[in-house]
């Protein structure tokens, strides 16, 4: 479990690549610096395609916690 | 009594889900039609019109032509619906009372969203912008062209790369392909959304010295600098921009309360009922669910919910579903395309381009009013009509 306040979960669960990207995309957009973004993904592409952009954007990648059947993605929005 | 069946819009899913009640249930059903324009769009022949290859009057029709005679037309703004009271408000005024209602009310454009957008950036996903854009790049001579995409979704994912092969394939015909730049500016980290085609054009891409900047959604465009801002921080300068604007989903929807964040129609990927109403449905581009928003959705949607409101009035059980079946054509540019078939349990596994792929395009453009909008699907494409 994560210690660190979340300010907004998306639940991506089921959702096909490229939507939980693009929703966290979405709510980076919307979001304000310091925000902490918790997104949950099923999606196997989201596992290298959530942190590579994350890295690109300059974004802060809390933690990545696998549960039973998707993982959980929690990002810090840094500017 | 016959059931009264309102559909909103008149596009490809709207037309066709009213021909199909009408057609399946005769005099069971009055079926109203409500657009405000009156006009039937072919949204894909925009791509052509922006490089020349057709005029603005081949895509529009009059609404009227494309409907059966017994199907009403409206040609009025919907301002409001009242899912409770079975009713929609006209903006002219007055109510329309429904049994069964079908949203088809597609998508807008918000190029506000963006700043410096309207300004500084041409785009091909409306007529005017499509002309626009023509007479720009009729006086190009030469420079850094980006391609790039405003947020997801957009309408007809495919577009932005099809767009840029042929706008390489048209500045080689005009001969200024030697002083041009070509770059796509993708949102992900790949050229489409699609990974099995985005596959398939890259190396098309790399082989014609287009560019690929992966990652970059735009954010703000300075038309003086003449600079694109991504999300990510990075900024390119540009000399023509070709912004596929934000999308949203329309008013009525919003002001109905009906909509998610984005105005997108929560909507149930099978049964195509607006989650919470048993007697409303949404098609096409007007709802949130995980696939393209394109004509080719909404035309595979249509017959489900014509399908599902023909059970309910006639009291059985409603059996049909959407499996996310899509099925489009990608233009490659130099003659040859490549076709993109899926639903929401497979990828596509596009064929490598042909020329074949592209008559089969060409042939469907020309036959789309005889066909799609009044249910008609031409015998000639067996993968249209093919079920996986």
């Amino acid at each position: 479990m994560t210690t660190t306040e979340v300010s907004r979960s998306i639940d991506a669960r089921g959702m096909p690549c490229p939507g939980p990207l693009m929703t966290l995309i979405g709510a980076i957009r919307e979001g304000q610096v310091g925000d902490v973004i918790e997104v949950l993904s099923s999606d196997e592409g989201s596992r290298t395609d959530i942190p590579a952009w994350i890295n690109k954007a300059a974004h802060e990648l809390v933690e990545v916690v696998q549960e039973d059947g998707f993982a959980r993605f929690v990002v810090r929005k840094a500017r | 009594m016959p059931a009264r069946i309102v559909v909103l819009g008149g596009g490809v899913g709207g037309t066709l889900a009213a021909n199909l009640l009408s057609k399946e249930l005769g005099r069971d059903a009055r079926i109203t039609v409500v657009d405000p324009t009156g006009m039937h769009v072919y949204q894909p022949g925009y791509l052509y019109v922006a490089l020349g290859q057709a005029n603005g009057r081949w895509l529009a029709r009059d609404e009227r032509t494309l409907l059966r005679r017994d199907v009403q037309l409206a040609v009025e703004r919907a301002v409001r619906i009242h899912p409770e009271a079975g009713t929609v408000q006209l903006e002219r005024g007055g109510n329309l009372e429904w049994d069964f209602l079908v949203i088809a009310t597609g998508a807008r454009l918000v190029p506000d969203q963006i700043p410096g957008l309207v300004e500084g950036a041409y785009e091909f996903y409306s007529l005017e912008g499509a002309q626009r854009l023509r007479e720009e790049l009729r006086r190009f001579r030469g420079g850094r062209i980006h391609i790039g995409v405003s947020g997801i979704p957009y309408k007809c994912p495919p577009a932005p790369v099809e767009f840029t092969l042929m706008l390489e394939e048209y500045l080689r015909e005009r001969g200024i392909r030697d002083r041009s730049q070509v770059t796509l500016l993708s949102p992900l980290n790949r050229a489409f959304t699609i990974e099995s085609a985005s596959k398939l054009v890259q190396p098309i891409m790399e082989e014609r010295g287009i560019g690929l900047t992966t990652f970059f959604n735009v954010e703000e465009i300075d038309p003086s600098a003449r600079v694109i801002t991504s999300l990510e921080g990075e900024k390119v300068e540009s000399d023509l921009m070709i912004i596929v604007p934000p999308h949203r989903g329309q008013t009525v929807v919003t002001d109905s309360g009906l909509g998610d964040v984005s105005g997108w129609l929560p909507t149930d990927k099978l049964s195509l009922q607006v989650e919470g109403y048993e007697r409303v449905f949404a098609i096409g581009d007007a709802t949130n669910l995980p696939i393209s928003k394109s004509g080719s959705t909404a035309h595979f949607e249509a017959p489900v919910v014509a399908n599902r409101i023909a059970s309910l009035i006639r009291g059985t059980a409603p059996k049909a579903n959407y499996p996310g079946q899509v099925m489009c054509f990608l233009e490659t540019g130099n003659g040859k395309a490549t076709a993109l078939r899926f639903d929401y349990e497979h990828p596509p596994v596009p064929p490598h381009p042909a020329r074949i792929w592209h008559l089969a395009k060409w042939m469907f453009n020309r036959l789309y009013w005889e066909t799609v909008p009044k249910g008609r699907i031409p015998e000639w494409a067996p993968m249209v009509r093919s079920k996986r």
